[in-house]
């Protein structure tokens, strides 16, 4: 089981061998509510970290998703198209939003582990 | 929500009724608000389209006009027909200025001896100081901001009401009544802001919890927040000022033509008149127009719309998601010539001109009782 890790901005990565898969948490769709429409990046597209990757829109609003590491997009949840909601029921399995493949592997390491983000969002973040 | 952040805000009567139904409070028009409950907007939204919601209106500001004068009074500030108001009928209308552009919009009840006004949240300080500027000193303006008021709306509301208050289910669209329900002293409206049939009901703050508890117990009743009241009333193309309409926006702009009658039509004297009536004869520079995007993403407030050459002829005031035609849906306003439904236009959103329609106002049929 891949290790899962997490950002400031409430994106979760794991990585199966170099290719990372990318989505928001649980507490980012709650926060959001209701999600309707997602737009995610062309294949092949370089995002960085911290960078704007992907947009989820919920009835209220619409968010950036960012990049949780550098990083080239090698594939997209195509099936978010026609079911949006995935992301709110599914957060970490079937509404994942992107995969990319990473080139640095230390830089995964320092992002937060699950109890690092537990007491984040704690914390009020 | 932290506690220092709650406390700059009013709350409702039914403030800890919300809290212990998990609702999510955000700040609006300085209240602290349910803008959902744990169901969450697109639930709390189909709901209300198949059974009932119930909704928190009390922010919204309770007014009542005293004196002989009253009617012609208030027809020197709106331009709807206020003397010819049968009793217990309700009017809706609009505070215009003199360049014709809107103050407020509002509900005017015929209450006999008053009338009973209903105005925006965000507005009702001003709309008094207005109201008191200008009606004479014949007419007092009495303000009931502390009385809260209910919303039942959808289907399922006349049989929901029928068993609480029976008292108030033979009223017809826009007509309200003092009737009891659940026991309770209140005053009923039929009208509403979803397009769905309903009932509007303003009650002493000391019962509102409990009246509420009273209408949540019914099976067909649940509650909805702000976030819904919103998406429902795009659904039924109403506008909400501050948005669609504001001080820049004529009742003509917006297509609220209908609200002004023939002898307003005929008489004038409304601030305003004159490019009111000359848009009513030679038409608007520019109409309100519903939108649905071609593809997913929602369009919202500010969007810059294109024609199909991508000149901008104009933009969106409102734009979301209508849960009921499960699309992105939005409001705005665009130059005449490309009002038409059917119009081929582009909306701007995140930097790429996206294909989009002119459609028809409202994008789902209102189902009000027939009167």
């Amino acid at each position: 089981m891949a290790v899962r890790k997490f950002t400031r901005d409430h994106e979760w990565i794991n990585l199966d061998g170099d290719v990372g898969t990318v989505g928001i948490t649980d507490h980012a769709q709650e926060q959001l509510g209701d999600v309707v429409f997602v737009e995610l990046p062309a294949v092949g597209k370089v995002v960085t970290k911290g960078g704007e990757a992907a947009v989820v829109e919920s009835v209220k609003a619409a968010s950036e998703v960012y990049a949780p590491l550098d990083g080239t997009v090698v594939a997209v949840n195509e099936a978010l198209a026609a079911e949006p909601a995935t992301v709110n029921a599914d957060p970490f399995g079937a509404g994942w939003f992107m995969k990319i493949r990473v080139a640095d592997r230390a830089a995964f390491d320092a992002l937060m582990d699950e109890p690092a983000y537990r007491k984040f969002v704690a914390e009020g973040a | 929500m932290s506690q220092s952040f709650d406390q700059n805000l009013r709350r409702t009567p039914l403030h800890d009724l919300h809290v212990a139904l998990g609702a999510r409070l955000v700040p609006f028009a300085g209240y602290a608000m349910p803008v959902q409950y744990p169901t969450g907007i697109l639930a709390e939204h189909r709901h209300a389209r198949a059974r009932a919601g119930l909704f928190d209106v009390s922010h919204m500001g309770q007014v009542t006009l005293r004196g002989a004068t009253a009617a012609s009074a208030l027809e020197r500030l709106v331009p709807a027909d206020i003397a010819g108001l049968a009793r217990q009928a309700i009017r809706y209308t609009m505070l215009t200025d003199q360049q014709g552009g809107i103050l407020d919009d509002l509900m005017v009840g015929n209450g006999d001896d008053h009338l009973a006004l209903v105005v925006n949240a965000g507005n009702k300080e001003a709309d008094v100081a207005h109201l008191r500027a200008h009606l004479g000193a014949g007419v007092t303006v009495e303000t009931h901001f502390e009385r809260a008021l209910l919303a039942l709306q959808g289907p399922a509301a006349a049989t929901v009401m029928g068993r609480l208050g029976p008292e108030a289910t033979p009223l017809g669209f826009m007509t309200f009544a003092r009737c009891a329900v659940a026991g309770f002293d209140c005053v009923v409206a039929r009208s509403g802001y979803t397009g769905e049939d309903g009932f509007e009901i303003a009650v002493d703050p000391a019962h509102a919890a409990d009246l509420a508890r009273r209408l949540l117990a019914d099976p067909d009743v649940a509650p909805v927040g702000l976030g819904a009241r919103d998406s429902l009333r795009l659904e039924a193309g109403l506008c909400l000022h501050g948005h669609d309409i504001d001080t820049t926006t004529t009742p003509i702009e917006a297509g609220l033509a209908w609200t002004i009658g023939k002898r307003r039509r005929e008489q004038g004297g409304f601030p305003g008149a004159d490019r009111i009536l000359r848009e009513i004869a030679s038409g608007p520079a520019r109409r309100r127009v519903g939108l649905r995007p071609d593809g997913g993403a929602p369009a919202r407030e500010g969007t810059e719309i294109l024609d199909a050459e991508g000149r901008v002829i104009g933009r969106v005031t409102s734009g979301g998601f209508g849960a009921t035609v499960n699309a992105p849906i939005a409001m705005g306003y665009v130059a005449t010539r490309a009002a038409t439904p059917g119009t081929a236009v582009q909306l701007v959103v995140r930097g790429a001109a996206r294909p989009s329609r002119i459609v028809p106002l409202p994008f789902v049929p209102h189902r009000y009782a027939r009167s």
